[in-house]
């Protein structure tokens, strides 16, 4: 064997699944298999049974599988295999996978009709139309790809938060972050949005997921937005009115008590999604120094450039132009900012390449208001991941772990406290350190930040000599 | 410039080389034979099972060495020529030095059984044994049965390791409870349970008579000396310790008892030579510590207090309150201050289980001060810098236990049992 190579190359032989496993999983495929044949154009009959039936099978698959898997071991970290597995070790299974997702975003942004949707709104085919029981159930129209869109979306952190919630059932941090994770889903992006659609749907359409906010919503201030809000009588004033207040006061009241992960990891669609359907990846997210320089340069750049669009674009509707010293604000800003970012960059690459890059590539690297957070989080937050002492034994499970690429180790083989712009507070790091070191807390600003050079255990007149010369 | 020569580059012979970068500019060369990096070698058993890679449990990036003028040498120092102040490798390469720490770290211990050498046969502690057990049991089709000898931490990883492959394993204990010279009664208890809930089929009380070879010179069989049984097995995993790995010092003029012999300077009975880590022995024992202490936060102490001293800055090696950690399998252990297995005279244990036999502290105090002199806690985190301070004000147990909330250190939203464990105090109190 050469001198550094990885031991994953001995792949052990699988462990063998019982009878309620395979049932599970069978289930689930089959439910599964239903969208795949809708998506490669099969128009169901009885599209209401059969969407039924493969929403059922795929939560109720995932569910049963789950519970057989985790049940019957004793309850603690389940990490066996990770890096043995060709879906979570970027082999061919997670390759294949990346490369349907891409394909599917890629269809849903630019080419919606090869999912079967008509533009035209009067009959949809395949995919589209299997969801148009359910569209005409909320709210009288039949589908389009963005309510496939959600709908599946909703189903994936549903049913694989159900089994992370399973895989990590002895801890209760994770319990309760992922019950509200589903619930802000199901309901704040998906339940109540769409039947208030429906209850309303003589107004303009406006964005109605209230958590959504702006600039991770980047199209909230623009000119068609903003009218249809204007115009959208009292819900939509009041989504106008919640959303710049969200955005202005709320989040970084919030942050400050307890740092960015109410949002990242409690409340966020792109981040409910990486904690749940994205945990099988989140340890491949790079954790070089490099990939942390490039980290700060793009998330902070793609936040100037939503703040630059938006300033714009403002502007552009206040002047009544729609031009920028005579160029278009549409073609120029708004539009490329659109496909760039909110579609390439969050989608097609932020979900597309979970099973190569990791489950947080849009979040590390991208999201605007992460970003925002992220600068609360660091310079002035309570919140701040807790060294225990000189207990580390810098065995490098919670670097691996941490999807947002943080070399936690590195801080506590220091004895020194997590305070990153990046951290989104999942709890991760600490449920899999094995010797207790690490905790997320809210606590005084005075000495979050400790930086140390000898570890507390130690002699304490030299712990206070080589430790005081740091600063 | 003066050069410093690190002979080992585990975390104690790391420590020191970052510490001297830290305060000086002299030239540093560690050496080691097993890998070309430094890696954690408390992480050996995540590789097999699957949770890291190998490169993982390397803390720092490759780059970090160059960056950090710490050179870097693959090598196995055969000699120590003190006199000349050199090093003489097994390829018959020489290095000169001015200042050496060795820092060489255990190996295995094995204790003459017959058949201890055959194929199949090994121990956990290197990146190779590591390579040995990827090959002696990749699976249970190739390993259908795996025995471990000696009950103590690096049994207990290798035994979850094999058991996460789901191949069957036997762990002969030669004390009549799982490691319990040191844990007291409850907790010894407490894992023995688990690890038979983990399908580890534990032999308490029993010694490893003998390791029987097939034709091929492979392990075929152990016996067990107490029952005579005899255990058909692929694999074999020697975990009874470890000690100091100290051969090619012998044939110098570097003083050695068990390990190399050190003063509280952390210098051996030859100028300019230093030993740390697992390697050093203590002349005399510091407090309750043994002379050779073989745990990662010694070797890291004693590198932080080394590097001072070559910086020109001496200082002696005194290390604060004794704390330490491990898992057992899921269950977190923790442990601040000292609880021996037994009290000692004029000690008590006050010891509280939680109902699902998985969760428990046990408190040593002074019977007649109150003293809090030590706690052990499984399944539940602690502070370790309240504890360091409680231990030295000298708290009470009662304090101890009216502030236990201030210690916690579990993740927020976990059950807290402060209150439980007060009240079974006071009830013990009363009962008693
Ligand atoms: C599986 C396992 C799990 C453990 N878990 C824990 C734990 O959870 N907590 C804890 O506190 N401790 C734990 N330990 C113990 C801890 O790892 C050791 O105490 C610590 O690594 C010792 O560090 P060291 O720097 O003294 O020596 P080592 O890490 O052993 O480093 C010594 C290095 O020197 C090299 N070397 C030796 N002789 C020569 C020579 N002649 N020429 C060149 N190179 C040489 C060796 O190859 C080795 O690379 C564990 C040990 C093992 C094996
Ligand atoms: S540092 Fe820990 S809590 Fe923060 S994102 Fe990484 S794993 Fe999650
Ligand atoms: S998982 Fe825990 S012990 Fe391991 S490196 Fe991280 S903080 Fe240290």
């Amino acid at each position: 064997m050469s001198k550094n190579s990885s031991f994953s190359i001995s792949n052990p032989d699988k462990l063998k699944l019982d009878t309620v496993q395979k049932l599970g999983l069978v289930l689930a495929l089959l439910g599964l298999s239903i969208i795949f044949l809708a998506w490669f154009g099969i128009t169901f009959p009885y599209p209401t049974a059969f969407l039924s039936i493969s929403i059922l099978f795929i939560f109720g698959g995932t569910v049963i599988y789950a519970r057989q898997t985790y049940i019957n071991q004793p309850a603690g970290i389940k990490n066996n295999y990770v890096w043995f597995n060709s879906l979570s070790n970027r082999g061919v299974l997670g390759w294949l996978l990346g490369m349907v997702l891409t394909l599917f975003y890629v269809l849903l942004y630019w080419f919606p009709s090869y999912l079967g949707y008509d533009a035209n709104g009067v009959a949809n085919t395949g995919l589209v139309a299997l969801f148009d029981p359910l569209s005409l159930f909320f709210k009288d129209k039949i589908a389009s790809q963005w309510f496939v869109y959600g709908t599946l979306y909703t189903l994936l952190i549903t049913s694989l938060g159900v089994k992370f919630m399973y895989k990590y059932r002895h801890n209760r941090y994770q319990l309760i972050r992922t019950t509200v994770v589903i619930i802000s889903q199901l309901l704040l992006a998906y339940l109540i949005p769409e039947i208030l659609e429906g209850l309303n749907s003589d107004l303009p359409y406006f964005a109605k997921d209230i958590k959504n906010m702006w600039p991770l919503n980047y199209y909230f201030f623009e000119p068609w937005h903003l009218d249809n809000m204007r115009n959208g009588g009292t819900l939509g004033m009041l989504y106008l009115v919640m959303g710049i207040f969200m955005f202005l006061v709320f989040t970084p009241i919030i942050t400050y008590y307890v740092g960015k992960r109410w949002y990242c990891s409690w409340v966020c669609g792109c981040g409910g999604l990486a904690e749940t359907a994205g945990d099988s990846f989140r340890q491949l997210s790079s954790k070089t120094v490099s990939s942390w320089k490039i980290e700060r340069w793009m998330i902070h750049t793609v936040m100037v450039l939503i703040f630059i669009v938006t300033a714009v674009v403002l502007y552009g509707y206040f002047t009544n132009t729609g031009e920028f010293f005579g160029i278009s604000i549409y073609s120029y800003f708004s539009k490329p900012y659109g496909f760039l970012i909110g579609a390439m960059f969050s989608g097609v690459v932020g979900v597309g390449f979970y099973p190569v890059l990791g489950s947080r590539v849009w979040c590390r690297f991208g999201c605007p208001l992460a970003g925002y957070m992220g600068l609360f989080q660091r310079f002035k937050s309570r919140f701040r991941i807790t060294t225990n002492g000189g207990q580390c034994i810098s065995c490098g499970n919670c670097s691996t772990y941490c999807e947002q690429g943080i070399d936690v180790r590195a801080y506590a083989q220091k004895g020194e406290n997590i305070v990153r712009a990046s951290c989104v507070g999942c709890g991760i790091c600490s449920a899999v350190c094995p010797r207790g070191v690490l905790k997320l807390e809210n606590g005084p600003e005075e000495g979050r930040i400790n930086p140390t050079d000898v570890l507390l255990g130690n002699d304490v007149d030299l712990m206070n000599f080589v430790n005081k010369k740091q600063d | 410039m003066e050069h410093i020569v690190i002979i080992g580059n585990g975390i104690a012979g790391v420590t020191a080389a970052r510490h001297i970068r830290k305060k000086s500019d002299k030239k540093i060369t560690i050496i080691s034979e097993e890998s070309e990096y430094f890696f954690s070698r408390t992480a050996l058993m995540y590789v097999y099972m699957g949770h890291m890679k190998f490169e993982h449990t390397q803390p720092y990036e490759n780059w970090f060495w160059k960056k950090n003028k710490i050179n870097l040498k693959q090598g196995f120092v055969q000699q120590v020529e003190t006199t000349l102040k050199r090093l003489i490798f097994k390829n018959g390469e020489e290095l000169q030095y001015d200042k050496l720490i060795i820092a060489t770290g255990s190996k295995p211990n094995k204790f003459g059984w017959p058949g201890q050498d055959l194929k199949g046969v090994q121990g956990l502690y290197s990146k190779q044994d590591l390579e040995n057990v990827s090959l002696n049991a990749p699976n249970n089709k190739v390993c259908k049965q795996a025995v471990i000898v000696g009950g103590g931490l690096i049994g207990i990883e290798l035994a979850e390791m094999l058991r996460s492959r789901g191949i069957p394993v036997t762990f002969l204990v030669r004390e009549s409870s799982f490691w319990n010279g040191v844990l007291p009664k409850g907790e010894s208890e407490l894992i023995n349970k688990h690890m038979i809930e983990h399908h580890i089929d534990l032999r308490l009380s029993s010694n490893l008579k003998e390791i029987i070879s097939d034709e091929s010179g492979k392990v075929k069989a152990i016996v067990i000396e107490e029952t005579g049984e005899v255990i058909s097995c692929d694999f074999v995993g020697l975990t009874a310790g470890v000690s100091p790995n100290i051969n090619f010092i012998k044939s110098s003029e570097i003083e050695i008892n068990r390990g190399v012999l050190v003063n509280r300077f952390l210098e051996t009975n030859i100028k300019d030579v230093f030993a740390i880590g697992d390697c050093a022995e203590q002349r005399e024992a510091i407090g309750e510590r043994r002379a050779i202490e073989a745990v990662w936060y010694t070797g890291r102490m004693m590198g932080e207090t080394v590097a001072q001293t070559i910086c020109g800055n001496k200082i002696e090696y005194k290390p604060g309150h004794w704390f330490n950690s491990a898992k057992f399998l899921d269950i977190e252990y923790q442990t601040y201050g000292w609880v021996f297995a037994k009290p000692r005279e004029n000690e008590a244990h006050f010891y509280w289980e939680y109902s699902n036999h998985k969760i428990c502290i046990n408190i040593n105090y002074n019977k007649t001060t109150k003293q809090f002199i030590g706690i052990n806690t499984f399944g539940i985190r602690m502070r370790h810098e309240v504890f360091d301070k409680w231990l030295t004000e000298e708290k009470t147990i009662d304090f101890v236990l009216e502030n236990l909330k201030e210690a916690n250190f579990d993740p927020e939203f976990f059950k807290k049992y402060e209150q439980e464990i007060s009240a079974a105090f006071k009830n013990q109190l009363i009962t008693a």
